[in-house]
Formats: C-alpha cells, structure tokens, sequence
C-alpha cells in the first residue's frame, strides 16, 4: 500500500525552525549585534550595500545576520526589500570631485595635486595570519596630522585640460536616466543602463571579466588613473522648495581607468575612459567594474567585439549574482514531470536501438 | 530602522499598473513575449517570481487560488507560494481545481477541464522557444518579428535523423494563433493539446527573464511537427496505481533499489477526487487507511 | 480655473478598486465583444465616462503618455484631473501615446496617427479608448478572433461608424496594431487588435 508523501507545511515551518538555531549557533557564545557587523565586517556591509543597490549600513547588517554571513543572500534580501520602496525622485548627480578623500592614489603619475593618499588598505599588508587579533587586541590609535585644506581634481580632469583623455560622453541634461529596475532592458543598452547593471553585478564576475580583458580577450591597456574613496553630499532638488537639499553624505569608491587611445584622421588620438563606482569601500568592485565598462564601450568606440568582456548581451544578462543564484539554485526543485517526460522518451530511444542492435546481428548472423 | 511595511499582494501598486499593461498587450498578441520591469520578490529568481507577479498583479478578494507544482498542491514550492498569498492577499486558497479562479502552476495543467472565467498562470523559466538554437535576445526577437521559425524546423528534423524522433519531451514549442511560436512552459507535452481552444485564460509569467505572454480562451495553440512525423503525447503506458485513471500523467515512484517502479497521478486533486467518486487502482489504501495520510 | 480642491476624486479604495476595474478590462480583452461592467465607484470630471475614469486610474501613470482628442482637451478640468489622479503626461503627438482616450469620434483622424509598436516590439502600441453612445442597443457587429468561442455579438452604438473598417490596419500590420477599448457608461467592450468584424445588417 502506498500513501502519497504529505505534510510539506509541516516540514517548511520546521526547516525555517532549524535554520534559525543554526544561525544562532552555540547559545554559549555571544550573539552578534548589527553594530559589531557594521563596524568590524565593514567591507562586507559595504558589497551588501552595493550588489544590493540600497545604501542602509543598519538593514546590510541586518540581511548578514539573517543570511548568516552569505553574502548573495544578504544581497537577495537587501533587493527583495529595496523593491517595495516607495521612490520620491532622483537625486542631484554626486560630485566625486568634492569629496572628502580619506584615501586616493594614482598609478600614472608620481604626484597629483592633492597628493596621494594611502588611506586604510589591504595593499602592503604581508598576508600573515594575526595571532593577535585572535586574543582580541585593541589596535593603535590611527597616526594624526593637521588636516590640509587644499583642492584635490581628478587625475582625468588634470588629462582632460590638455585634451590628452576623452572628455567623459555626457547625456543632454534633460534626458532621463535609465533605470533597468524601472524598465525592462532591450539591447543595445545605452551607457547609463550598462553602468547601473555591472554596479549592481557580482563582484566576482565583474572581476573575472576584468581579468578576462588583461590576459587578452579584449585588452584595452588599462592604467588605474585614479582611485579614491570617501564621503560625498547627496543632494535632492525638491520642486516645492526650488532648490537643492543636502540629504546627507554617503561613502563611495570611484575608479577611473585611463585607456588605450583610440583617433582617427580627423580626431586627435587621445586615452579613452573606463568608469567604476561603488558604495563604501569596494576598490577591486570599482576596478573591475572600470575594466569592464571599458571593454562594453568597444562597439562606440568603434573596436571589434569578440571577446566576452565586450558582450554586452553576454555581460548584462549574466552579472546578477540574485538573479544567477535563483536560477542555478531553482535545480534544486522538483522537475518529476518532465524528468518523466524526458525517461519516456529515453526508454523508446533506447528500446528502438536495442531492437536496430538484434537486427543488425541477426542479418550479419544469417550472411 | 525603516522597518518594512506591505501593501496589498506584496507589490505596490505602481508596479501592479506595469504588470497589468503588460499583461493587456500580451493578450492583445497571443504568445508574443511583453517585457516588462520584473521586480525582486522576496523569493528567488527562477523559483515563480514572474508567475507570483502576474497573480500579484490579478488578484483580488473575491478570488480562490490554487497553486499547484509538478501536478501537487503539496509539493514544498506549491505550499510557500500559497502561502505567501494567503498571508499578503488574504484570498482564500483551495487544492481543487474545479473551485479555483485563479491557478498558478508549475510544470502542469490539471487534468480537470478548466472553464471560463478561470486563468491559470505558468510559471516560466526560459521564455524564448528559439533561445536553445541561438542565445542572443536581439537575434531571436528578430526571428519572431519576421515569422523566422525555420531553424527551429531544422532542429526538429536533425532529432529525427539522429533519433528516429523529436526528442522534445517537455517545454514542447507551439504555434499560437498560426503566428507566434511559443514555449508553453516546462510542462511535459502530454499536457500540450490542453493549451489549444481552452475555455480558460492562460498567461504566463517569466521574472528572471522579465517576460510575460498569454494564449487568451478559445485560440489555436499548434504543437509543432511534420506531416510524416506528428506531434505525440507521451505517457507511461499504466494506469494510476491509486485511482486506476487511464488518461492522466503520472509519476514513477521508485520502490525499492530492485528496480520496482510505481505509477500514479501528478495531478494529486484529480487522483483524490476520484478515489473519493470510488475509483481504485491496485496499490490504492482502504478508505479507512487512508485517515492517516 | 479649476483648483485641484474642486476636481473630482479618484477611486474610494486605491488598491481594490483599480484590482476590480482590472479585472474587467483584463476580462473583455481576453474576451472580444463581451460586454463588462466597471463597478468601482469614482469621481469623474466633465466629458469623462466612468469607465474610462476607472481604466485610467488603473493604468495610467508617468510612465504612460496619454493623448486627448479634441473634445476632452478642450475641457480643461480632464488633463488636470488626469495629471492630478494618475501624473501621466498628457502629450500632443498621438504617435508616442499610450493611451489615447477618445471623447468625441467625429473629429478622429486616421488610426495610423497613433502608435502602432515596431515588428520586433508589437507591444509598444497605443490603446485607444472609445467612449461610445451604448454597449447594448444598436447595429450588429459579429466578431471572431482568439478569446471568442466561434463568432460573439455585439450591438452597439459606435462612432465612428465605419470603426471597423478603418481596424482592418490591424489585419494588414499584425502583429503591430492598435488595440481598442469601447467604454458606454460603466460598460466596457475590448476589440484587441487580433478581433475580425463582419457587419451584420445596417
């Protein structure tokens, strides 16, 4: 006798019930508060913040803990959240030039007004394993010194006055921007749509893509022409009020990558420009994102498109780390009846090549 | 903190004035896909967040919704979907397919007729039909606008050199309308021949891939085929195990590792409605048995 | 001058309302010729029949250009209530809208005017929306097409008369077109753009 399997509901309420114990880990060990992960896992409060396009430290915090520390399905939870948002209008465009630098370096020249700014950084670490941090170690007080006043421009503005860079491609001032949240995408995708898609991609495919470009498959020369990190103003223009209102700074992490000169007969060859941006601290996002940015801009800039890096199409559909991960994970769910479906005809195919297979040798047999 | 409030089925309401557009055209254009701006839903990408938007987008109080998947209100996805409705719609929510005004399924259509007035939504994975012979989205959207289908045709004849066949078991193409041709879904094509002429309105909902289509009632729906090898349902060759039914899908269940298999209906409300009407396959449990399921 | 205080109100309950009138318009375009009703209770300015107030709160927006024929642009209080209840730009050139509501059909130009989506888009087409003297009484038209079970009846009386006639765009075009939503009152007909129409009698 045979009873088919029921109590599903009964099993959903009880995984989710086992889920949150093992979240919760050892009840003997202290639970994490969102102000622990926002300070101390900083870096990965700010890829939340990012991959999930919501710039909220307290609920990134929150999708960590709940995800217990995945950080895709932080992302997915931040997304989920994001999408019921009411949206009041856009913002003023930031001005990255005005920010309050706390780290900024250029790879192409030895000094830039403003100086460069090693800043809190990973670079010239030795990657030695800290005992010390394992007992739990206060650290030094960060080193101080009298706070210069003085302008710092972008390395591109700097190349730009000679004319040596592109000057950044601008959208008329009236037209829209973009917002593939908003709008379904159709290609070809226009740069700003390109560049909501790779700030919202996955670190990790965005890397490997830029990774791609440098070892070849769409190299575009890249120099780190700029990176810098710190605080900028957002700023709202409220039609009621007729002007625009500060609605507080955000941490962002700008790349501008110098590239490859292009030029024609009749326009002088200058470097061309890839462009990344991320929020918090998220340089290798930024940079990948730059690289990448670079390589989509192939077919304006008139470069053949081979390599996947240029594949707008190809890059633009896979980026999306909530999207990859809901399908790839969906194979986890049942497919019994086109498993089914597919068996039935397996079972045919294979019958019919056995019977062919006994024919064969009985005809060799009779010759 | 912003803590989160929901509106009525979860989605505001100007995302339900997108979907609903959307899915006006769609019908307005039997099979052809509609983009629209598929949102995030607080359930993964590929799990039926584009059917859980299109009934988002339909449901109102009055409605009863059924959620099927693989042919089971009980299967695990079946259960958390409807219950999301249930919690954020409050509808009321039936296994029987005959009570429902709204079905969303995944993977079948019940074997019950459906009726008029009744929609049933599919939840979509891959929307293009073409996408398997040619991945770029600008290429096949040109294909469908010029009636382009030939490659799909020489696809199913390279199966039937190679195989004797078309080894299309499910999510089998059709043509709808003697226009678009169409994925119906990863539904086995048993089920196929229901889509064509059905009093019911059928969309369907793809969130990953942002696309929503429909056959309204009463449309032709043509599974695709040659003269000298015609389109095929495909069952296993057995009746229900529990309710004897002859002309239902079924499952194979494995018994043991002795290569024992079983059969019996993916349609769970037809199989138990008719062992409620007195139908009874050999493996079926004494009614009082069955109290314990 | 009419102050937004004088305009009339939208719908009574936002979220339910536009729910129920969806449903109907979903209903008749899936079913061409079949007469719905809009029950939703909602204020309507001057010109506007109640249906097509209800169908515009539904699916208007700012995403969605709306163009008026001359009869509701000449009533002021219609592109203020529109703006006011959905924020849809009200738009001069018919060939950008996405909808197009019709108060008076006398004057209605060609139906190529409006826009009819790309081959490769079909769907990014105007929906024009007819208000009509009745749903019920008047000449015959039978239809055929997907959504209806062998041929549907509908009597009405549509201007312009030769409606019908000038649809057959939608013959020659499929799968571009113009699909159309006749609105009487609170009764609604959808002629999507895939519905044949023979005459029936004078």
């Amino acid at each position: 006798m045979y009873v088919a399997i029921k109590g599903g509901e009964r099993a959903i309420e009880n995984a989710h019930r086992l889920l949150a114990h093992e979240r919760r880990g050892d009840c003997d060990v202290p639970e994490l508060s969102l102000a622990q992960i926002s300070e101390q896992l900083g870096l990965a409060v700010d890829r939340v913040m990012s991959e999930g396009s919501l710039y909220d430290r307290e609920l990134a915090a929150l999708a960590i803990k709940q995800a217990r520390g995945d950080l895709i399905e932080a992302i997915f939870l931040v997304r989920a959240f994001r999408a019921t948002l009411p949206r009041f209008g856009v913002t003023e465009p930031v001005d990255t030039g005005q920010m309050q630098v706390r780290r900024r370096i250029s790879s192409t020249f030895k000094d830039v007004p403003g100086g460069q700014i090693l800043g809190p950084t990973f670079d010239y670490t030795h990657r030695l394993l800290d005992p010390q941090l394992a007992e739990g170690h206060a650290p030094e007080p960060p080193a101080t010194s009298e706070a210069v006043v003085c302008a710092m421009p972008r390395v591109t503005d700097i190349l730009g006055k000679d004319g040596l860079i592109e000057p950044s491609p601008q959208a008329s001032a009236d037209s829209a921007v973009g917002d593939l949240t908003r709008e379904p995408l159709s290609f070809p995708a226009d740069r700003d749509l390109r560049l909501q898609n790779l700030a919202r991609a996955d670190e990790g495919f965005l890397l490997a893509m830029g990774y791609s470009t440098q070892r070849g498959y769409g190299r575009n020369h890249p120099f780190a022409g700029e990176i810098r990190f710190g605080e900028v103003e957002v700023e709202f223009l409220a039609e009621e009020v007729g002007f625009a209102v500060p609605l507080g700074e955000i941490a962002l992490t700008e790349c501008q990558m110098v590239n490859q000169f292009g030029g024609s007969a009749t326009e002088a060859p200058c470097f061309t420009r890839g462009y990344g941006l991320a929020f918090g601290q998220s340089e290798r996002k930024a940079m990948s994102m730059a690289l990448v940015d670079r390589a989509l801009r192939a077919r304006e800039l008139g470069e053949e498109v081979g390599a996947p890096a240029q594949d707008e199409e190809f890059v633009m559909s896979h980026s999306d780390n909530v999207q990859a991960t809901g399908f790839v994970e969906h194979l986890k769910l049942p497919h019994y009846v086109d498993f089914q479906s597919e068996l039935g005809l397996l079972r045919k195919l294979r019958r019919e090549f056995a019977e062919a297979q006994r024919k064969a040798s009985m005809r060799e047999a009779a010759e | 903190m912003n803590a989160p409030t929901y509106n009525f089925a979860y989605l505001d309401e100007q995302t339900k004035r997108m979907i609903r557009r959307a899915i006006l055209k769609a019908i307005a254009i039997p099979g052809y896909q509609v983009p629209f701006a598929s949102r995030e839903m607080p359930m993964p990408y590929g799990w039926g967040t584009g059917g859980v938007q299109v009934t988002a987008a339909m449901l109102g109080p009055s409605d009863v919704l059924k959620v099927i998947d693989q042919g089971s209100d009980d299967t695990t996805n079946a259960i958390s979907i409807r219950k999301f409705f249930a919690k954020t719609a409050g509808v009321a929510t039936t296994t029987h397919t005959e009570d429902a005004t709204v079905i969303q399924t995944r993977h079948r259509i019940p074997e019950a007729p459906l009726h008029a007035g009744q929609v049933l939504v599919y939840q979509v994975p891959i929307p293009e039909p073409l996408r398997f012979l040619e991945p770029r989205e600008t290429e096949t959207r040109r294909m469908h606008a010029l009636s382009e289908y030939g490659l799909m045709h020489v696809k199913l004849y390279e199966d039937i050199a190679r195989f004797g066949h078309i080894a299309t078991a499910y999510a089998y193409p059709v043509k709808v309308n003697a226009r678009y041709v169409m994925d119906p879904s990863p539904t086995p094509k048993f089920d196929n021949p229901k889509m064509d002429n059905s009093p019911a309105l059928q969309l369907f909902g793809a969130g990953r891939e942002k696309r929503i289509y429909a056959i309204p009632p009463y449309t032709t729906v043509v599974s695709l085929d040659f003269q000298d090898h015609p389109f095929e349902r495909y069952r296993f060759d057995a009746p229900c195990a529990l309710c004897g039914a002859e002309d239902a899908y079924l499952d194979e269940i494995v018994t043991d590792d002795k290569g024992s298999r079983m059969f019996v209906c993916s349609d769970t409300d037809y199989c138990e409605g008719r062992q409620a009407a007195g139908h009874r396959g050999k493996e079926s449990a004494a009614p009082w048995e069955k109290a314990h399921g | 001058m009419t102050t937004i205080d004088e305009l009339p109100p939208g719908f009574a309950d936002k979220v339910l309302s536009a729910q129920s009138t969806f449903r109907s318009v979903m209903d008749a375009m899936a079913r061409p010729g079949s007469v719905r009703e809009v029950t939703a209770a909602v204020g309507t300015p001057s010109a506007m029949m109640r249906g097509t107030a209800a169908i515009a709160l539904t699916l208007f927006d700012h995403d969605t250009p709306v163009w008026l024929d001359q009869a509701l642009r000449e009533r002021q209080d219609i592109g203020k209530w529109l703006k006011f209840h959905t924020g849809a730009p009200i738009v001069a050139d018919a060939s950008i809208c996405s909808f197009a509501l019709v108060g008076d059909a006398h004057g209605l130009g060609s139906l190529e005017d409006f826009s009819l989506g790309s081959s490769e888009y079909p769907d990014r087409s105007t929906t024009l929306i007819l208000q009509v003297a009745s749903l019920t009484e008047g000449r015959e038209f039978r239809l055929r097409g997907p959504g209806i079970d062998g041929a549907a009846i509908l009597r009405a009386t549509v201007e312009p008369r030769d409606l019908f006639d000038r649809l057959a765009i939608n013959v020659a075009l499929f799968p571009r077109g113009i699909d159309v939503v006749l609105v009487a009152d609170d009764r609604i007909v959808a002629i999507p753009r895939t519905t044949r129409s023979v005459v029936q009698g004078g």
